[in-house]
């Protein structure tokens, strides 16, 4: 065990001071704005003291309600998707192969791509007239074409489905990881035993893989629960509200409408969700970090 | 069965990470024509109109220049600072230091919007707003959590004894930082370093809201207020998206294995 030496301090505080300034600082900075009521656009109102006024409003606000209900059932639908896609990848990545790290690198290429970038893309894919998603479907029969942006039920499959393609390699590295650290040996004794591909899935992979396909399940919930530049450039939240994630509503609040304490209050949710999925993930995996820390 | 599964499966897992993105690289080669035909066109033109189109009719090379400098600054910022951090985590015994390590990964997880607005006011108070260092301080302080994880992870281990034998010689800390941890840790740096710059360069949230000047702002907020609200320009999106995408190709094709560790020392480290 080395000495504590003072010294430390000094090393730390560059990233304290800017993380205590942009991270810590705004939440609470947050919490005491959600207690005001101010208006970007109405600055002679000033900064007036409502007390839990906007708490009140939140609650009542309908597409609040709504647009909880499509971030949770965004972040479900999405991250059990990616966890289950980003499986198979993995247990194809795990095999021997001629050319498996120009695979690995190829998978890797969507998670590599900027949201935005790949959020344009999409956008054409699915265009209603011209878009490559529609010709695959019907062919030339124009008349059949969709709208996937333009219909609520689409448009929230066609955000789960972008975020997927973009999102499922990273779940596939974490869970390849997880492979990795399967002894052979299991493997190498159930063949002795007759054991069927289908039995040494069942009964080795998929049980000693489990911490890591929570741990990508996790992550990818936490990751998913930011959704926000897909739904910026595919939908802008529409068509009415069907894809208006908390993200995105806080956003338009603070500042499109300038609803400063009003969107603060929306922050303040948003950051106690959060917190209790980091608090699980940290329980999950950070408890070593605790007892013996990043320190040897 | 197997012989059989594997190479399909293999393939089916390569045209699903690849043809989407290539469906849209080859739009930026179309002509007018081709990019609307129906049914489409598989091979394009190889035209370069769209490209010269939006770099003189949609500033495309300044979009690029902001964000070389923003994310290149981001990424040597935050690795030096990182790297201080990372260096006293994994040297150092003391309580506060564990409880700093999950803070920042704590941290790393919250939306954007839990600190945006104040964010906001913090630039505006500095006058920061639409200005290189307004979005390089905030884009150090968010992937400081990821450069100090992944740094902390590739720091420790290394063998700490060289370093023990330097201190008994008189060496000073900062010293051993500088002469014996860095070189020593310089792949886990550069490919910290990777990681940040990708987070650097793909980041769209904090770009649009501090950034709301076309001639400071970077690729991503770019591409995505990209002008045309009825007829959308999609040559020339396809060719800034192209442009926009084609260094985080290289650095994964060139660094797959790097990023793939560094990815998998952030997250499933415990």
């Amino acid at each position: 065990m080395k000495r504590f030496d003072r010294a430390a301090v000094w090393f730390v505080l560059p990233s304290l001071f800017l993380v205590a300034l942009f991270s810590i600082y705004p939440i609470c900075d947050s919490a005491r704005l959600s207690f005001y009521r101010m208006i970007l656009m109405l600055p002679w109102l000033g900064e007036k003291f409502v007390g839990l006024e906007n708490y009140g409003d939140l609650a009542g606000d309908p597409v609040v309600l709504a647009s909880l209900g499509v971030t949770l059932l965004f972040v479900a639908v999405s991250a059990a998707l990616e966890v289950s896609i980003g499986a198979g990848m993995a247990l194809l990545l795990n095999e021997s192969f001629r050319g498996r790290g120009l695979v690995r690198a190829a998978v890797l290429v969507p998670w590599a791509i900027p949201t935005v970038v790949s959020s344009q893309m999409w956008r054409y894919i699915f265009n209603d007239r011209y878009g490559l998603f529609n010709f695959l479907l019907f062919g030339r029969d124009a008349s059949r074409y969709l709208a996937p942006l333009a219909e609520p039920g689409l448009a929230r499959a066609a955000i789960v489905f972008a975020d997927v393609w973009k999102t499922s390699s990273f779940a596939a590295l974490i869970i390849l990881a997880g492979l990795q650290t399967i002894p052979d040996e299991l493997y190498e004794a159930a063949e002795v035993d007759g054991a069927s591909a289908w039995q040494k899935l069942r009964r080795i992979t998929l049980p000693l893989l489990k911490p890591a396909l929570l741990l990508a399940l996790l992550f990818r919930t936490i990751d998913a629960f930011k959704v926000f530049d897909l739904v910026f450039v595919m939908t802008q939240g529409g068509p009415a509200d069907s894809t208006n994630v908390l993200q995105f509503y806080g956003y338009k609040k603070i500042f499109a409408e300038g609803m400063i304490g009003y969107g603060s209050a929306i922050s303040v949710g948003v950051f106690f969700i959060s917190l209790a999925l980091a608090l699980l993930y940290i329980k999950l995996i950070g408890a070593s970090v605790l007892e013996s820390g990043a320190a040897r | 069965m197997k012989k059989f599964l594997l190479p399909l499966g293999v393939a089916a897992v390569v045209v699903y990470s690849l043809l989407p993105f290539l469906w849209f690289v080859l739009a930026s080669w179309k002509s007018p024509a081709q990019l609307t035909a129906i049914p489409p066109v598989v091979v394009p033109e190889f035209h370069w109109g769209f490209y010269r189109s939006a770099i003189v009719n949609y500033g495309l090379l300044g979009y690029i220049k902001n964000s070389a400098i923003v994310a290149g600054a981001t990424t040597v910022v935050s690795i030096a600072i990182g790297a201080l951090a990372a260096y006293a985590l994994t040297r150092f015994h003391a309580v506060w230091l564990r409880w700093y390590l999950l803070v920042l990964l704590c941290v790393s997880m919250f939306p954007q919007i839990a600190v945006a607005g104040p964010v906001w006011r913090i630039l505006n108070a500095l006058g920061w707003l639409n200005r290189y260092p307004g979005i390089i301080v905030a884009y150090i302080s968010f992937s400081l959590p990821l450069a100090i994880w992944i740094l902390s992870t590739f720091f420790k281990e290394l063998p700490y004894e060289i370093e023990e034998a330097a201190l008994v010689d008189g060496c000073t800390r900062t010293q051993v930082l500088r002469l014996i941890v860095l070189p020593l840790a310089a792949p886990g740096i550069f490919t910290a370093a990777i990681l940040v710059f990708i987070y650097a360069w793909n980041e769209f949230f904090f770009a649009l809201i501090i950034l709301t000047s076309p001639p400071l702002q970077t690729l991503p907020v770019g591409i995505a207020l990209f002008p045309g609200e009825y007829t959308i320009p999609w040559g020339e999106l396809a060719a800034a998206s192209t442009i926009a995408t084609l260094p985080l190709i290289a650095l994964t094709l060139l660094f797959q294995q790097r990023i793939v560790r560094g990815l998998s020392a952030g997250a499933a480290k415990g």
